[in-house]
């Protein structure tokens, strides 16, 4: 059933849009590499934490999501404000603490907003923001908004109670959020299977919410899944759970190099599961275009990403007088 | 001539959530009880018949969840009031209060606001142990983004929450059972406020200066009487927002009388009374003729025993004693 939706909605998507899909991959793949050589130039400070190798679960995400809806992430969060329209260059800007960022430079790598575009962080405390996104879906049923908030956590933060308990009341009180557990095996380094009891993606049965598990690395099976969800819980009036199978390939931060898994496990991903790899083969063998065509895409993203390292690097550092503004709201 | 009518610290509150929910479709109040139950305190006593479940909703005993949940609907627009049958419960959901409501203006370089207001019980009701007795003004006054308030009449429990449901910031309201039953006179009109950062100075005197929040001003006013038989003058503040503070009501008393005595339930290691201690030595230390006292609860959890909980908490006759030898010195 599933796999003849994605076949459906494979042929929805013109090779176009497609192309900027794949664009919007590189964008997140671009980005997190510099941000790793940039972080490693010491132009970045405290805690980094990459999205490498889960780039089709955000992609996919947002081709099933609509204009309205809501995002909220942890503190891997530097992808989710590019898909929700954030610039590579007011990210890097706040990554290098300067005064033209997302946040001022004063949120840093683990806290962007952008609550114009529908993105709501960027939140550092693990599962913190699955109740804050379930408040965000509880503003969006209170107000009557036919939208939804896509609340995302990793199998870390799985355990937290607090998801269990937001989980409770988005159920007994129907609220459009859908949770989507990113499960890239490791949190930080503790695999998933060493701490998670069950199934990720049936820990709402006890409250009554579905779920299902779907192929993070595949654009495409992600898009169908979200569309999907989206509409059974803007017409149920009911939360949903998806798990993304996925993979990181950096550490859990800069900071970790990763000595709990294999060289070649990461490796065996990288050359069988990877979501940008898997989008380029379908255009190519699918859609009829060249790897010339490609690779000149990617040339643009690079070179649009240096303006942003530029932009970044020149821009002033935030002026003293900001250290004690924006404590208190107006 | 303005109207006003006489209802008790309790009551205050529930017409002041009531108003303010009539006025504001993006208002509503979550917790524990509060809604078919009419809260655990009866402070929301028929709001639920008024407004039914959409405005007045009662959680699951959940409040890492339900504060979590109120925190998220804020930053995206409501207008949330969160009741804490106790402040002690509060505990349980201080990392949303802390790190997700107080800070993410900050974080946000200020695109993010968190109009919410926290409210509940506060301190020691009686006879409830130390899990249900504890005074929290210090612990969220200590973190910058967040009002502090603790009303100690019934007219300022009123308009000071009114004044927190229509503020911008995460605001903590800390309100007293022991007050709960008080009555005074207040305005009817609907948009009466009490201004938050004030301080109320609301006995005037020349030898000492008393300064309390929320029922501890009601211990500083039994005092203020009994010295006045030993013919010692003092002044009475009620601090009523504890942050801000209204450091220049504080200054300007001391100024005048050069003692001060601040009185308080809670534990006096990094509390309230010690930071307007520290802060009058800071500011008016030339001003002063006697060492700051700071009367404090116990540092002990809560007793059970009357005779205990008693002594844990600032007793009058201790406190006239100690000024009378101040003063006298």
């Amino acid at each position: 059933m599933q796999d003849t939706n994605i076949e459906q909605l494979k042929s929805n998507f013109s090779t176009d849009v497609l192309l900027e899909i794949y664009e919007k991959m590189l964008r997140f793949r671009r980005m997190s590499e510099k941000t790793a050589q940039m972080y490693q130039q010491g132009m970045i400070g405290g805690f980094c934490h990459l999205y490498t190798g889960q780039e089709a679960v955000l992609a996919g995400t947002f081709a099933g999501c609509k204009e309205g809806d809501d995002h909220i992430t942890s503190y891997r969060c530097h992808a989710h404000a590019l898909a929700c329209g954030v610039s590579e260059k007011e990210v890097l800007a706040e990554l290098t603490g300067r005064a033209t960022g997302i946040s001022k430079g004063k949120g840093g790598s683990m806290h962007m907003f952008a609550p114009e575009k529908g993105y709501w962080g960027g939140h550092g405390i693990v599962g913190a923001q699955v109740p804050l996104g379930t408040g965000i879906a509880f503003h969006h049923k209170y107000m009557n908004q036919d939208n939804i908030c896509v609340t995302s956590y990793g199998d870390g933060a799985a355990n937290q109670g607090q998801i269990f308990e937001a989980m409770n009341m988005a159920s007994l009180w129907g609220l459009p959020v859908l949770y989507v557990v990113e499960n890239n095996v490791y949190g930080m380094g503790t695999a998933a299977k060493r701490v998670c009891a069950g199934e990720l993606f049936e820990r709402g049965q006890a409250f009554d919410i579905k779920g299902e598990k779907v192929d993070g690395q595949d654009f495409f099976a992600v898009a169908e899944a979200v569309t999907r969800a989206r509409k059974f819980i803007l017409e149920e009036k009911r939360p949903y759970i998806i798990e993304m199978d996925t993979y990181r390939y950096r550490g859990h931060s800069m900071s970790d190099p990763a000595k709990y898994r294999s060289k070649e496990e990461v490796q065996a991903v990288k050359e069988n599961r990877d979501p940008l790899m898997n989008m380029f083969d379908y255009l190519i063998d699918e859609r009829g275009l060249t790897e010339e065509q490609l690779k000149e895409l990617d040339k643009k993203v690079k070179a649009n990403l240096q303006d942003a390292v530029d932009f970044a690097t020149t821009s002033p550092l935030p002026d003293a007088s900001e250290l004690m503004t924006d404590i208190l709201p107006r | 001539m303005t109207q006003t009518y006489k209802t008790t610290y309790r009551n205050a509150l529930r017409d002041a959530m009531s108003e303010e929910i009539r006025r504001d479709e993006k208002v509503y109040l979550i917790g524990e009880e509060v809604a078919e139950y009419n809260g655990a305190y009866k402070c929301s006593q028929g709001m639920w018949e008024e407004f039914g479940d959409k405005r007045v909703i009662d959680s699951p005993i959940t409040e890492y969840g339900f504060t979590g949940i109120a925190v998220g609907s804020a930053m995206k627009g409501l207008r949330p009031i969160v009741e804490f049958m106790s402040w002690d419960f509060s505990m349980q959901s201080c990392d949303h209060i802390i790190n997700s409501a107080a800070k993410t203006h900050y974080m946000s370089g200020g695109k993010v606001s968190c109009p919410i207001v926290f409210r509940g019980q506060n301190a020691a009701s009686g006879r409830v142990a130390a899990q249900h007795s504890q005074d929290f003004a210090g612990w969220y006054a200590n973190i910058p983004g967040l009002k502090v308030l603790a009303p100690a009449n019934a007219y300022d429990a009123k308009g000071l929450l009114k004044a927190a449901i229509r503020d911008n910031a995460p605001v903590i309201f800390l309100e007293h059972e022991k007050l709960y039953g008080m009555e005074n006179e207040m305005p009817t009109d609907l948009d009466f406020t009490v201004e938050i950062g004030k301080a109320n100075v609301i006995k005037e005197g020349t030898d000492i200066s008393l300064i309390a929040y929320s029922y501890p001003v009601e211990v500083a006013k039994e005092v203020a009487k009994k010295l006045e038989k030993d013919g010692i003058s003092a002044e009475v503040i009620d601090l009523r927002s504890i942050s801000p503070l209204d450091e220049t009501t504080i200054l300007d008393s001391v100024k005048k009388t050069s003692r001060a005595v601040i009185i308080q339930e809670a534990w006096s290691y990094a509390s309230v009374g010690d930071s307007i201690a520290s802060l009058i030595q800071q500011k008016a230390f030339d001003y002063l003729d006697a060492p700051v006292l700071v009367e404090s609860g116990a540092a002990t959890p809560m007793p059970y025993a009357e005779n205990l909980e008693k002594l844990a908490l600032p007793q009058v006759d201790v406190i006239v004693d100690k000024i009378i030898k101040m003063v006298n010195k």
